[in-house]
This record gives C-alpha cells, sequence and structure tokens, in this order.
C-alpha cells in the first residue's frame, strides 16, 4: 500500500531527534487521530542550518516527517513556509487516499516551528 | 526471510487434508444438490455429511444447521431475521459494545428501522456485567446478541450465564461464535444458544463458507428470497466445495482441540511472557485468564500500532493492529474504547493470534525482533520524551 520511497523514509527516517535551545518548535496532531509531529529548527540568517523531527503515528505520518526535513533543510524560512502537505505527499510518489487527510501533516508541523520561530524573534 | 503468521484470528490458511477433500467438488462430483439426478444425488450426500459434521461441532441436531456465505452473513441473518420475525413481540435488543462490526453494524441498521438497541458496556478486561445484562432486559426485548470470544483481545464472555440469563426471561439468544470455535469446547446445549454463528476460514476451512445454527423451532424471517434451499431458510445454490471443506474441518477441529490448543496456549504463554520481560510499559488488553489460548493483545506505550506493524512486517511478521489506521477510520479500536484503554494506547494496542502451526523458535524470533522495534519507535516518539517530565500530558485525551 506504501510506495518504495515511503518505506525508505519509514525505515531509515532522516533527521530523527530534537535540537536543544531551538530556535524554533512546532507540533501538529493529537492522540485521538493517532498522528502527533514535533519539529525543531534551528535557523541562522534566515536559513534552516539544521532541522529534527519526533513523530508518534503511522507509518505515513513518519515519512512525511522524514520527507518534510530533508526538503527544508538549506532552505530559507520563507521557502520554507512555501511547502505544502501535497508536496511532501508528492516527494514521496503519493500517499494512499486515506492517509492524505490524517496523516499527512507535515509540512503545517514546519509551518508551526516557523511562526514559533517568528515570534521568539519579536 | 522468515515468514511468521500470527494473525489467524484474521483468517488461517485451508488445512491441506481439506483441500484434498473439496478437489473433487468442482470437476468431478459438480452436481447442483437440489438435482434429482445422479449428479446432484452424488453431491447431496456430501452437503449433508458436512451438514452433520457441522452439527457434531456444536452438539446439535443436522437439521438445525443451514450453510451460508460467511460469519458476517450469519449474524446478518441471525438479526434481522429475527428483527423481522419477532416484530409484533417487541423491538427491543440487546447486544455489547464490543461486538464485531459483523452485529454492530447490523444492530445500527436496525436502529434506523425503529428498533432500541442497548449496547452493553464492558470492563477494563473487556468482560460483560451479567447483572448489567438482566438489568437491560424489558418487556419488548426480543433478542440478545453477545459473542463467544473477542476477536481483538480473545476475552471470552459467560456465556452459559448468558444463556442462563436469556432462558430465564424467555430472550432469543445469538451469538458469533466465529473466534471460539476450534479454540474452546463450544456447545450449544449447555450454553442455551438459540442463534450461533461460525465461520470457515477462522479454522482451516476456505473463505466464502459459514453457518448458523438455527434452534429447533426458532422463528426467522428468511433474508434471500429465493429458492427452497436449505429448508426455505436460505435460498441459493450450495456452494458445495467450500460447505464439505467446512464439515471437514470442523470435524478436525473437534478431534484436535485439546492436544492443539494446549500446544498454542504454551506458545502464546511464551510470547506474552517473553514480551513483559524484555520490554517495558506494555499493557495487556483483554481478560488476564478468561481469553482464547491463542490470542495476546498488548499495547506498547508511547508508540502507534501502524508503525509497529510495517516494521514487524518488514522481518516477516505477521500480526495485526486496532490503531485508526488499520481500523480504516480515524478513530482507533472500538473495542479498546469500550475497555477504556486511553486513546494513545489503543492506538498503539498490537494483536497476535496464534495457531498450531506456530513454533517455539517462531516465538523466539518474534522476541529477538520486538524490543529493538519498540525502542526505535519509541525514541522518535515525541510522547516518550515527554512522559518523562509528565505534566503536560493533557495532549493525551482519554477516550
Amino acid at each position: 500500500m506504501y510506495t518504495d520511497k515511503v518505506m525508505d523514509h519509514f525505515s531509515n527516517p532522516r533527521n530523527v531527534g530534537e535540537i536543544e535551545n531551538a530556535d524554533g518548535v512546532g507540533e501538529v496532531g493529537n492522540a485521538s487521530c493517532g498522528d502527533i509531529m514535533k519539529i525543531f529548527l534551528k535557523v541562522d540568517d534566515g536559513v534552516i542550518t539544521d532541522i529534527k523531527f519526533k513523530t508518534f503515528g503511522c507509518g505515513a505520518a513518519i515519512a512525511t516527517s522524514s520527507m518534510v526535513t530533508e526538503m527544508a533543510l538549506g532552505k530559507t524560512v520563507d521557502e520554507a513556509l512555501q511547502l505544502t502537505n501535497a508536496a511532501v505527499a508528492e516527494a514521496l510518489d503519493g500517499l494512499p487516499a486515506q492517509k492524505m487527510h490524517c496523516s499527512n501533516l507535515a509540512a503545517d508541523a514546519l509551518h508551526e516551528a516557523i511562526k514559533n520561530y517568528r515570534e521568539k524573534q519579536k | 526471510m522468515k515468514r511468521i503468521y500470527m494473525d489467524n484470528n484474521a483468517t488461517t490458511a485451508v488445512r491441506p487434508e481439506v483441500l484434498e477433500a473439496m478437489l473433487p467438488f468442482f470437476c468431478e462430483q459438480f452436481g447442483n444438490p437440489s438435482s434429482v439426478h445422479w449428479a446432484g444425488r452424488a453431491v447431496a450426500g456430501a452437503v449433508e455429511k458436512a451438514r452433520e459434521q457441522v452439527a457434531r461441532l456444536i452438539n446439535c441436531s443436522p437439521a438445525e444447521i443451514v450453510f451460508v456465505s460467511c460469519g458476517s452473513k450469519g449474524d446478518d441473518f441471525a438479526i434481522k431475521g429475527t428483527a423481522d420475525a419477532l416484530r409484533d413481540k417487541g423491538n427491543h435488543i440487546i447486544t455489547t459494545a464490543v461486538e464485531h462490526p459483523a452485529v454492530l453494524n447490523t444492530c445500527k441498521f436496525l436502529e434506523k428501522q425503529g428498533f432500541e438497541v442497548t449496547y452493553l458496556a464492558v470492563d477494563c478486561d473487556g468482560m460483560l456485567d451479567l447483572a448489567a445484562l438482566e438489568a437491560a432486559i424489558r418487556p419488548q426485548t426480543i433478542l440478545i446478541s453477545a459473542m463467544w470470544a473477542n476477536n481483538e483481545t480473545g476475552t471470552l464472555f459467560p456465556i452459559e450465564e448468558v444463556g442462563a440469563i436469556a432462558r430465564k426471561h424467555r430472550v432469543r439468544f445469538h451469538t458469533d461464535a466465529v473466534q471460539a470455535l476450534g479454540k474452546v469446547p463450544v456447545d450449544v446445549q449447555k450454553a442455551n444458544v438459540d442463534l450461533l454463528v461460525v465461520s470457515g476460514h477462522k479454522l482451516g476451512a476456505p473463505k466464502g463458507v459459514g453457518a448458523l445454527f438455527i434452534r429447533k423451532g426458532t422463528k426467522l424471517t428468511p433474508l434471500i428470497h429465493g429458492g427452497h434451499q436449505e429448508r426455505n431458510r436460505r435460498a441459493g445454490t450450495h456452494n458445495v466445495p467450500a460447505i464439505v471443506g467446512l464439515g471437514l474441518a470442523c470435524e478436525l477441529a473437534g478431534q484436535e482441540l485439546a492436544l492443539k490448543m494446549e500446544k498454542v496456549r504454551r506458545l502464546r504463554d511464551r510470547l506474552e511472557q517473553g514480551i513483559f520481560a524484555r520490554i517495558p510499559e506494555v499493557k495487556l488488553n483483554g481478560h488476564p485468564t478468561v481469553r482464547l489460548p491463542n490470542t495476546l493483545n498488548v499495547s506498547f506505550a508511547w508508540i502507534e500500532g501502524e508503525s509497529l506493524l510495517l516494521n514487524l512486517d518488514l522481518k516477516g511478521i505477521a500480526a495485526s493492529s486496532g490503531s485508526a489506521c488499520t481500523s480504516g477510520s480515524l478513530e482507533p479500536s472500538h473495542v479498546m474504547g469500550a475497555m477504556c484503554v486511553e486513546i494513545t494506547l489503543a492506538h498503539s494496542s498490537t494483536r497476535f493470534s496464534l495457531g498450531p502451526d506456530n513454533t517455539e523458535e517462531e516465538v523466539d524470533y518474534v522476541l529477538e525482533i520486538l524490543p529493538p522495534i519498540v525502542q526505535r519507535l519509541r525514541d522518535m516518539s515525541p510522547l516518550y520524551q515527554r512522559h518523562l517530565t509528565c505534566e503536560e500530558c493533557s495532549i493525551v485525551k482519554r477516550i
């Protein structure tokens, strides 16, 4: 049911972990639907120089978290804000239909982390 | 890669001797058992033999067995057939919150048709409260439907006591015994059952065949309006090969039950004890002792079930989960919900259902593979970190 790319990111997730004293932290999802994603950012001069994630969830939740960290790393926060859940799913060669609405939240978590970073900047 | 199958509550392989018994009924003995000629007569006897074999397993008369096409059909027939036949007597049905969807969704359908349904709660072990059952009975109650064994947890309801209460109050009693057959003794006389459902593929017969026990004198409206098959109770040409397979599978299940299930129980206990010894923060779901000998349902705190299943699958191990992702909805298993399992634990619930073909080596392989997978997923989980400083766990809502 999952593509090879999803299984690759699920089996060997990139950038798992936390960043101490992160510049931005974002969390989305809730326990009742079974997916919680948390993203940690390090930002230098408006560029994402380090990114880590922690996820409680299914195969799609873990794979999208891993993929979004890979896609966001090295981008400016403005560029990263352009990343969408749909783009993450596409980069994984697609997700099963029933996963598109529940487990495809990784870009939202990234945006929350950027929002948190910007609030800290103020 | 090793392939280890521990999902026998989902389905079982057709037993080789069952397949062999079925094969002549495809090309050589292909007749319709309703035909009077030689081709029909040859297979009519085989269908009746299968009826006797099924009847013997549950201690009823062969005439009380109706072949159906699966367990869900049997439940549907028993419940809707009763609702229609007893419509003049009352409109109240009692069932439990942990039934298989074949029962629950049929009851929900009947609610839309004007029937009232009481869904009895269960306790944290998934056990039924007999006093609550008795208190729920009203003058309008026409049916009690309670499963023999729960498919997710293996918890065994006190079926004989339920049957006694039903008889005392003269209420018809239906039980979905799909998971119990071949795993524990099932006797419709002892349990005072009026309607009981059997499914072939859970005990080594093929998919697409089942049986409904209808106690003699039980008025049931047929749901398929067609020919006169099965004494006008279930129209449609018999699926002869599958029925022959079901018959033999039932006979073998009866013969081997004690021996095979003792072996399965030992393996299940080895797995259960091994998991609890090797992995911290594990919760057993279901009754600790009053349980099918083959079923183990556990939740590994802080991780989600589907990701665990995928990891096990990558190592060749087949199990199942009550997480939302595998239930086909956004909610985790209704059985976990009814047992008040905390919601992240419900998403983590993982079922190992063993069979007689499993071995000690396979159990030990699972015990070797499982702990590092659980630890890796925990290390990835934001909840696992959080529980160490767990004041802000409000996100972890209870069902």
